[in-house]
């Protein structure tokens, strides 16, 4: 039996060279003269000259060397202008009925069972706030920006993204395709750095994989529309607001895309040389968005299950921030022994303390950087609202009332311009480490991918605060 | 070719010994059906149709990068439905391909449904034509139709079904238009009620023609119930790793059709596969 396998395999070794070696070209033109006989047959085109004319018009303009770039930024910075516009509102009702009324009948409840002060302090004023932050701040534009990314998505809009920027790609010595992942990390950048497997070349999959955390991704996006909104939009008259604080955050993801090519293009000069491969990009037909199930997808697929991971990891960063803020050791909180030891390095790069303890506890998710942030400057200055106590977060029913807080906190406009650059420039996720170790099975470039990022946000933090400083 | 004449009803053929080792779980299942077919047809939304589920799908090509799967009930059947990633040939070599092309060789689903975009047929018949070397058993979902109507593409389904051999079923996936029908020919096709005469490519070269006749007949003696030797054949001229190993490890020899084993002769005595 065994011999007889062997036989054939080299029976067929044999034919091969009597065969001769360009019959996978005549098969292929086989089946391209088949494919072409059938559908003779069988397909008949009314007018030629009609077929896909609107879908060539449109990609003649969206995909413009002159006009493609100025709608790409004008399109994604409607979009954030939307979502700033739209979730005022909405996050100042869920926070004064989720941080304010609840939140004020739990404390209620808890006093009237005589529950012990430090569990009530743990659960009530560490794990629920942190959840109920979480909520109001990020349930709001999530909802807004989600579906209205999905509609363009579903438009087929994306894949004009990724042929405008394919040649960019290329000349930075990555795969064109990288441009398609990269599109997939501005949602998350775990599933972006899942889709480099289209990719087939391993160093421009190893290029794509280390630079796709320089795509905003959903947790991102929510800390980026907050800060542009109070310290940018602050800046200019209140009917400009939207439209600048929009501005600046494409002005901040369109820095990400700039830093993804510049990244790429020092990788494939040093550790990963090599010349770009070749590919086809296929451009999809655009499609009338289905509104109704978009809306309803995005908000099961995207929203909710953002929101939930964000709230699933809320509740134990509570737990901690309110544990670092109440354990003691010679009077002197574990959280202010951290935040007073960093920051003089953090106030150099335009940051403090807060913040960087603040991305310590929430590696897990990139979601609860800002309440994280929120409750531990009030912990730290022991601002006290409604509730008493450290670890307790008052009631911040608008954003003017979390401008107030983080200006109590010593934030300046250089504080805010740099969280957003931190928040672009740091670490990714726990969950998108774990998958980049997954995907590449290598200690290495796993950790080059973590800290990559974290120097080149340090860096830049210090440069903007530097040159701040001289004016 | 056809050596495969289906008869009994009810019975699957899939290969329950390697879809457990491509990680398909066949407990409660009857029948599984592969959903292959080129990037951006509409795979997705056709298998979010047929399973109810709600996968999210986005209109660019290559989103699939993994297999996803899902399940449905029709006809008093239980299906097992897995979305390939989206391949434009079988004949190369990058992963997704490899994904689409081990599962179909290898894993012997009962039906094939090939969706293709009915707006870009000549392109899509490329890769239905190459399933069709594989397979005996698949059905066109023939997707995007409200699209090809748009634009003014009339398609003669009649034709194009008795050309390729293989029930076609147009679709507009997104208005969940025709997955009753399609449901209905896969369930035809699955329980051998429809018999599929898959188109085969003509080899025009003689010389390419005798050697993979040569290579068939060598094949049949060794593994009397391999459906498809001719492609084995063409792979094994093309010097297709894979399948070289396949052979030399004996893996092939799982892809005999498990119930035929019964009926085989007892020199050719296989472990009885449970599912």
């Amino acid at each position: 039996m065994v011999n007889k396998k062997e036989e054939i395999v080299e029976l067929a070794n044999n034919l091969r060279w009597e065969v001769g070696g360009n019959f996978h070209d005549s098969l292929m033109e086989s089946i391209y003269k088949e494919a072409g006989d059938i559908v003779k047959k069988t397909v008949r085109k009314k007018d030629e000259k009609h077929a896909f004319g609107f879908d060539k018009k449109l990609d003649k303009i969206v995909t413009n060397k002159w006009t493609g770039f100025p709608i790409m930024f004008i399109l994604l910075a409607i979009v954030f202008w939307i979502t700033v516009q739209g979730s005022n509102y909405p996050s100042q009702l869920l926070s004064s009925l989720l941080v304010g009324d609840l939140y004020e009948t739990l404390k209620g409840f808890s006093h009237s069972l005589a529950i012990p002060q430090w569990i009530d302090g743990l659960l009530i004023d560490g794990g629920y706030l942190a959840m109920a932050w979480v909520i109001s701040v990020m349930l709001p534009p999530m909802a807004i920006f989600f579906p209205l990314f999905t509609l363009l998505e579903d438009f087929g809009y994306l894949p004009r993204v990724a042929f405008n920027m394919d040649s960019l790609f290329r000349k930075a010595g990555a795969h064109g395709k990288q441009a398609l992942t990269m599109s997939m990390g501005f949602g998350c950048n775990a599933a972006g750095v899942i889709a480099t497997r289209v990719i087939d070349s391993p160093r421009e999959r190893l290029i794509a994989i280390i630079t796709n955390n320089f795509s905003l991704c959903n947790g991102r996006w929510p800390t980026q529309i907050l800060i542009a909104t109070i310290f940018i939009g602050g800046l200019v008259p209140a009917n400009l607001a939207g439209i600048i604080s929009a501005g600046a955050v494409v002005g901040v993801a369109v820095l990400g895309v700039v830093l993804s090519l510049i990244t790429s293009w020092g990788l494939s000069k040093t550790v990963l040389k090599g010349e770009a491969s070749t590919f086809n990009l296929e451009l999809p037909p655009y499609r009338p968005p289905r509104v109704l199930q978009t809306l309803y997808t995005s908000l099961i697929d995207r929203t909710l299950i953002v929101l939930w991971r964000a709230i699933v990891f809320a509740f134990p960063a509570g737990l901690v921030i309110w544990s670092v803020a109440n354990i003691h050791i010679d009077g002197i909180s574990l959280a202010d022994y951290f935040i007073n030891w960093i920051d003089p390095f953090a106030i150099l790069i335009g940051l403090n303390g807060i913040i960087l303890l603040a991305y310590v506890i929430a590696i897990p998710a990139n979601e609860i950087v800002i309440p994280t942030i929120l409750m531990l400057t009030v912990v730290h200055f022991g601002l006290h609202g409604v509730g008493a106590g450290a670890g307790v977060m008052f009631q911040t029913d608008s954003l003017s009332a979390t401008k107030q807080l983080l200006e109590a906190g010593g934030w300046t406009v250089l504080t805010g311009v740099n969280l957003m650059l931190f928040s672009l420039l740091h670490n990714p996720c726990s969950t998108t480490i774990y998958t980049i170790y997954e995907e590449t099975k290598s200690i290495k470039w796993t950790a080059l991918s973590t800290f990559l990022p974290i120097v080149m946000g340090i860096v830049l933090c210090f440069l903007v605060a530097q040159i701040w400083q001289l004016f | 070719m056809n050596s495969f004449n289906a008869n009994c009803e009810n019975c699957p053929v899939h290969n329950a010994n390697n879809l457990v080792k491509l990680g398909i779980d066949m407990k409660d299942f009857d029948f599984v059906i592969a959903l292959a077919g080129n990037p951006n047809t509409g795979k997705s939304t056709v298998f979010n149709a047929l399973t109810g589920l709600r996968q999210h799908t986005g209109n660019w090509p290559g989103k699939t990068v993994t297999r996803a799967e899902g399940g449905f009930e029709f006809n008093g059947h239980k299906y097992k439905i897995v979305d390939l990633p989206g391949t434009y040939s079988l004949l190369s070599t990058s992963t997704d391909e490899e994904v689409a092309r081990n599962f179909i060789l290898f894993g012997q689903p009962d039906v094939t449904v090939i969706v293709a975009d009915a707006t870009r047929l000549e392109r899509n018949l490329n890769l239905i034509l190459q399933v069709l070397e594989i397979t005996d058993r698949a059905v066109l979902c023939l997707n995007l139709m409200d699209e090809a109507e748009r634009n003014g593409i009339e398609i003669d389904i009649r034709t194009l079904s008795k050309e390729l051999g293989i029930p076609v079923v147009p679709t507009a996936a997104r208005q969940k238009e025709g997955i009753p029908d399609l449901l209905q020919y896969i369930d035809e096709v699955a329980t051998g009620k429809y018999k599929c005469k898959p188109r085969r490519i003509k080899k025009r070269d003689p010389k390419l023609q005798k050697a993979i006749k040569l290579l068939s007949n060598e094949l049949k003696q060794l593994f009397p119930n391999l459906p498809n030797t001719e492609w084995v054949a063409l792979r094994l001229l093309e010097g297709d790793q894979e399948i070289i190993k396949a052979i030399k490890t004996g893996e092939l020899e799982h892809l005999e059709r498990t119930e035929l084993l019964s009926n085989a002769s007892d020199s050719i005595k296989k472990e009885k596969v449970t599912i």
